[in-house]
């Protein structure tokens, strides 16, 4: 497949990005925000180049007061009411922002990490469907407010596109020209299909940044499949097997780059290439950025927000040679 | 007013529990009756000929017989009055013997009691009986077939052969449907094109045939007998008495576009013959791509130049063409499902994954020489893309695909044996004559069936083979295979163009979005409007033999009404007091078959449309709407006489029965000797609709204790839309009744089959045990009842029905 700058036939750039009306707009918009532990720690340049770039878009991002761990470690696959205890005390502290802001702050939480946001869409659909669950649970935490269910969970991703990628656009300074990258989703972002951010089969979001930035887009099947998520810390090998598989089939369509949403993903696909390697001798390594990293690349700012140091395969030698970062 | 009563002996069967002097002594006493008999066997010729002789001695102009179910002997007594010279319908009949005799064997009291009650509600009824004839309309043999596949062909060829007159219309320039673009045809690889191509000739040289291709229509008005047809004819610009298909201008042309016939596969010019067995086989320009056509002026012309014959005209217009039929077959067929819809297999965006129909095309010009392009080793073929998956929206199985694509991977693996084949199936339904073998011979020949629902596809960048994920559910292991060439066996859906005719037609539709049938195990190819029929794929998905059969079934469907030259219309239908109704038109849209219009302030009702229902009765809040031979007043009068031998603390349950299902189960109910509360009076109903909360309440207000409607389940009952008129109807009366009141449990409903005759006996007990538990209504419950009566029921909202 060819590089295009536009995404490609069958994948329709008109579903998502038309802009939505929002809430009032003043200049700025201030949202609730969940960082999660690991963008406080391994992925502190999702979170850097996150708020920088969402500065800069007027949004600006405020951190939760006493967050705590999301809940993605004990397993949310049954309906167990203790299982949505840790994402529901996240929600409560939203709801509290809410209520002592008023009306300055939007009544939805913004994440970025996609597990969190998979973790935390799941428990608030799951209390605003069952309200018998809900209500046992607000019980339980008897120190607690009772949620009310008026919080919403929306990614940085469905903000952009709700606002409109042409907004994005409007604040590069550094077009991505010349650059190919190819966008992977991973399971989280998408499924199950009624928390999902965009269609489970044939998503789009990230394509449709990635042209915004002014890169092009590279057009993977592979973007869509598991990681290997946790098996990382079980088995490295199997997850460097899915790894070369997701790699090498974006880079045989000719991907530079990957960008990712997710910071366990990204472990997988950048930190494991070593294994890779191993098993693979043939394999010629790939930089896998957060999405946040190539907007801030776009928007030209400079290495606090970017947190090149970080990536595992330093994508630095690539951006350089494309003319697209500045030597040092 | 001269009533003739007889009771009958039924040769002991009535006679030994019931007393039936008693009943003819009782009769005789009830105002109107002139003369009241006992005899030992009424339906026997001499009992046919007391009532013959009572006719014309004493002048009887009504006649009641109380003996067994009028669904035993009815139609001889109506015979007999016929006969006779009365009206076959200023009949009725007393069931005491299915509904008194046996049921309450062992109590003759009981029996006797029910009896006289029973014949005297009959009585009443048969005062109130209007002297009725079966209307006869005339009718004709024209008839509309609506698509030219194989379903509209045959069904076109079967009523031309019987001597009927054919207007068959199809969209495309030529006749034949899907099957023209078949390679062979499952079990028996038969050439579809060989099979095919002699019926499609068979089309034109019929003399009892007006073909229309290229047409469509526009518009149907009208009902059997007189449906008023107008159909747009597109314009080919070609005049086809000079066309010779020479096909010089073809080769004149410039302008190449994707062949519809070859799914895309080649190209055909802006003039052309769809394919070349075509029927009609003449040129036509296709006018969205032709360039003098787009651009007007003297641009281009180049066919017209090179046209021996002078054929061409640019300035030939469509036209209007309008005909009158007499019925209607609608056989539209299916379109393949969107496979582009099917996201995780790539149609559309990897080069190698096809549908089955573009397969049927390489094999046919594969084998005509002319390769599309070549077929490489390893194939695999994915079932129930779009069928059986409710991601897409579609439940259903097509039925055809299995089969199909068994049909497809043997030919492509007898033809090239180094070929590796895998069919991945869901479960593989080879269910038809000669399928199962077929199936085998499939194995046998190697093609590999994987039973397993795939669930992704992934094309390599570079090689552009493809890799299929499933799980193999027999043996339980994933597997990853890759493949040059993957099938999609599309499953089929309902086409753009049979969606436009039901809006035309006003035809419902099935869940699945298939035209809907009447009745789906007897009346299979009628649909719920009188004299539209469907035939083939439109149905349902269907296999060729199926789709044949079911167009020769509605062709014969066709020839039943039509043939006489006149049908007859029962008498029961809806009609308008219209010094009452005041126009306000909410009966007209509770009137699924459209029966119902309003003109000059005033409802009308198309006798040939309405089919006796009683829906709209209950919609009009004047009372204004009724039902001949179940009137309002009639079934007011069997509930009086109801109660007109009850005595003190006596409970009375009124059972309205609708006649198709509920009415037979009591017969079934009493045959089997089963007893049940004696307590309860049934009134037969043609549905249970019938019962409308005026009348409910009225019964009530009159004294009655409780109130039972049996319905017919929606599904074996004859009328359109029962189901939720009979919730509205309970529910509205139970509402009136706690506004005052009274306990709404006195008013039940149940949907009924003929063999539930257990359920029936409970209902009844229940209801009339929980009716003599909470006594009677009290007098001035009774009273505050009548007088909401009498004010009108409020109006219900908008019930507006399906
Ligand atoms: C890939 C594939 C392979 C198959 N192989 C086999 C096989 O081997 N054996 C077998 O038995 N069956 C097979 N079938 C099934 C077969 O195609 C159908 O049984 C058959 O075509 C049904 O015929 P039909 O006349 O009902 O519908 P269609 O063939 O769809 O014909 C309907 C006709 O109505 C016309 N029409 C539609 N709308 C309008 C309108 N509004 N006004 C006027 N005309 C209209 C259409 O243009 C068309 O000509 C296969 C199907 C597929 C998809
Ligand atoms: S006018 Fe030209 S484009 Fe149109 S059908 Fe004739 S040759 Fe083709
Ligand atoms: S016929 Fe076979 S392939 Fe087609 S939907 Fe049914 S089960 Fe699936
Ligand atoms: S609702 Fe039923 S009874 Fe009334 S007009 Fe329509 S078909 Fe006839
Ligand atoms: S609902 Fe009654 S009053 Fe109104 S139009 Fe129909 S028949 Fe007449």
């Amino acid at each position: 497949m060819k590089p295009t700058t536009q995404t490609k036939k069958r994948r329709s750039t008109k579903r998502d990005d038309s802009p939505q009306p929002v809430h009032a707009r003043s200049s700025r918009t201030m949202f609730p925000y969940y960082p999660g532990c690991t963008l406080k720690t391994t992925a502190q340049n999702f979170e850097d180049s996150a708020l920088a770039t969402a500065a800069i878009l007027g949004i600006d991002l405020v951190e939760i007061p006493r967050w705590n761990c999301c809940g993605v470690v004990s397993s949310l696959v049954e309906n167990d009411r203790m299982h949505h205890v840790a994402p529901l005390r996240n929600i409560i502290r939203t709801q509290e922002m809410i209520a002592e802001r008023g009306g300055e702050i939007e009544s939805r939480l913004v994440t970025l990490c996609s597990m969190c946001t998979n973790t935390l869409r799941r428990t608030n659909l799951f209390l605003k469907e069952n309200p018998e669950d809900l209500e046992a649970i607000n019980d339980y935490m008897s120190l607690e407010d009772n949620y009310e269910g008026g919080v919403e969970i929306v990614h940085f991703l469905e903000i952009l596109r709700e606002r409109g990628f042409d907004a994005v656009t409007n604040k590069v300074s550094n077009p991505l020209e010349g650059l190919n990258a190819a966008a992977y989703y991973g399971c989280m972002l998408l499924r199950p299909k009624d928390i999902g951010i965009d269609d489970p089969e044939d998503p789009t979001i990230q394509e449709n940044l990635i042209s915004a930035l002014g890169a092009a887009v590279i057009d993977t099947p592979y973007k869509k499949m598991c990681c290997g998520s946790y098996q990382t810390v079980q088995d490295r090998y199997a997850v460097a097997e899915l790894a070369y598989d997701i790699l090498t089939h974006a880079q045989r369509e000719g991907a530079e780059v990957i960008i990712t949403a997710c910071p366990l993903c990204a472990f997988n696909l950048d930190d494991r290439q070593k294994e890779v390697r191993e098993r693979h001798p043939d394999f010629r390594s790939i930089p896998v950025l957060y999405f946040t990293q190539l907007m801030a690349l776009a928007f030209g700012l400079g290495e606090d927000a970017l947190g090149f140091e970080l990536n595992s395969v330093d994508p630095r030698p690539l951006l350089m040679a494309k003319g697209l970062l500045a030597p040092r | 007013m001269r009533i003739g009563v007889y009771v009958c002996h039924c040769g002991g069967n009535i006679s030994e529990t019931v007393d039936v002097k008693a009943v003819a002594a009782a009769a005789e006493q009830r105002p109107g009756v002139v003369l009241a008999r006992d005899y030992s066997h009424m339906c026997s010729d001499l009992g046919q000929k007391l009532i013959l002789e009572d006719i014309k001695e004493h002048n009887l102009d009504r006649v009641v017989v109380a003996a067994c179910s009028p669904h035993f002997q009815g139609a001889t007594f109506m015979n007999v009055l016929e006969t006779g010279s009365l009206s076959p319908y200023v009949f009725e009949m007393a069931n005491i013997r299915e509904q008194c005799a046996w049921p309450h064997f062992g109590e003759p009291e009981t029996a006797t009691l029910k009896s006289i009650e029973l014949t005297n509600m009959a009585i009443a009824k048969a005062g109130l009986d209007e002297s009725l004839n079966k209307k006869t309309m005339p009718i004709g043999k024209r008839v509309l077939v609506i698509g030219g596949g194989i379903a509209g062909i045959q069904a076109s060829l079967d009523l031309a052969d019987s001597g009927f007159e054919v207007h068959l219309v199809e969209k495309d320039p030529s006749i034949g449907g899907k099957m023209a673009q078949l390679s062979r045809t499952f079990p028996t690889e038969d050439c579809s094109a060989c099979i095919l191509s002699p019926k499609m000739a068979d089309v034109p040289a019929n003399p009892n045939i007006e073909l229309l291709t290229y047409s469509e229509i526009e518009s149907v008005e009208g009902y059997l007998g007189n449906f008023e047809v107008t159909v747009v004819r597109r314009s080919t610009y070609v005049d086809p008495d000079l066309c010779t298909a020479c096909g010089l201008c073809e080769d004149a042309c410039p302008v190449k576009v994707p062949s519809e016939f070859e799914v895309g596969l080649r190209d055909r010019k802006a003039i052309y013959v769809p394919f070349d067995f075509a029927v009609p086989y003449k040129y036509l320009i296709d006018e969205s791509v032709c360039l003098r056509l787009t651009k007007g002026g003297e641009v281009c012309g180049l066919c017209q130049k090179a046209c021996p014959k002078d054929a061409i005209d640019f300035s030939r217009k469509s036209e209007k063409i309008r005909f009158t039929v007499d019925t209607i077959v609608v056989a539209t067929g299916y379109d393949i499902f969107d496979a582009t819809e099917k996201k995780v297999y790539g149609y559309g965006e990897y080069k190698n994954v096809i549908t089955a129909l573009e397969m049927e095309r390489m094999i046919v010009n594969g084998a005509a020489g002319t390769p599309i392009r070549p077929i490489k080793g390893r194939i695999g073929f994915i079932q129930c893309v779009g069928s059986r998956d409710e991601q897409v929206g579609n439940e259903y199985c097509s039925r055809v695909c299995c089969m199909y694509a068994t049909k497809l991977s043997q030919l492509l693996k007898r033809s090239d044996p180094t070929r590796e084949v895998y069919v991945f199936y869901t479960d593989l339904r080879a269910f038809g004559k000669g399928f199962e073998e077929y199936y085998k011979r499939a194995q046998t020949d190697g093609v590999k069936f994987v039973r397993g629902r795939v669930a992704e596809l992934l094309e390599d960048p570079v090689t552009k083979s493809v890799t299929v994920k499933v799980e193999d559910t027999l043996s339980r292991q994933m597997i990853e295979a890759e493949f040059d060439l993957v099938i999609l066996s599309v499953g089929l859906k309902p086409n753009a163009g049979t969606e436009r005719i039901a809006e035309i037609l006003k035809l419902t539709k099935s869940p699945d979005g298939f035209l809907q049938e009447a009745h789906p195990k007897f009346r299979p190819v009628d649909t719920l409007k009188e004299g539209i029929f469907l035939a083939g794929a439109v149905q349902g998905p269907k296999d060729i033999p199926d789709a044949v059969a079911s167009a020769s079934a509605a062709a014969a469907r066709a020839v039943r009404l039509m043939n006489q030259g006149e049908f007859s219309l029962d008498p029961v239908l809806a009609y308008v007091h219209e010094d009452i109704c005041d126009g306000c038109s909410l009966c007209v849209d509770s009137c699924l078959p459209g029966a119902i219009s309003i003109s000059s302030n005033v409802a009308q009702i198309n006798e040939t449309l309405c089919t006796g229902c009683g829906i709209c009765i209950a919609a009009c809040p004047l009372d204004a709407m009724d039902l001949h031979c179940y009137a309002n007043d009639q079934l007011l009068a069997e509930v009086e006489a109801a109660i007109s031998e009850r005595r003190d603390g006596e409970t009375r349950i009124i059972v309205f029965a609708d006649d198709t299902t509920t009415y037979r189960l009591a017969d079934n109910v009493g045959t089997g000797k089963l007893s049940y509360a004696p307590e309860t009076r049934i009134i037969r109903v043609p549905s249970g609709t019938r019962a409308t909360p005026a009348l409910m309440l009225k019964a009530l207000a009159l004294g009655i204790d409780g109130v039972f409607v049996g319905e017919s389940e929606s599904k074996s009952s004859p009328y359109a839309g029962i189901g939720p008129a009979l919730s509205r109807n309970i529910e509205q009366t139970r509402s009136i009744l706690r506004e005052h009141g009274i306990e709404p449990e006195r008013v039940r409903a149940k949907e009924f089959v003929t063999i539930m005759l257990g359920g029936f006996v409970a209902q009844l007990n229940e209801l009339t045990a929980f009716a003599e538990n909470a006594g009677p209504v009290s007098e001035k419950k009774k009273k505050a009842l009548k007088e909401t009566l009498a004010n009108g029921l409020p109006r219900a909202e908008a019930q507006v029905a399906q």
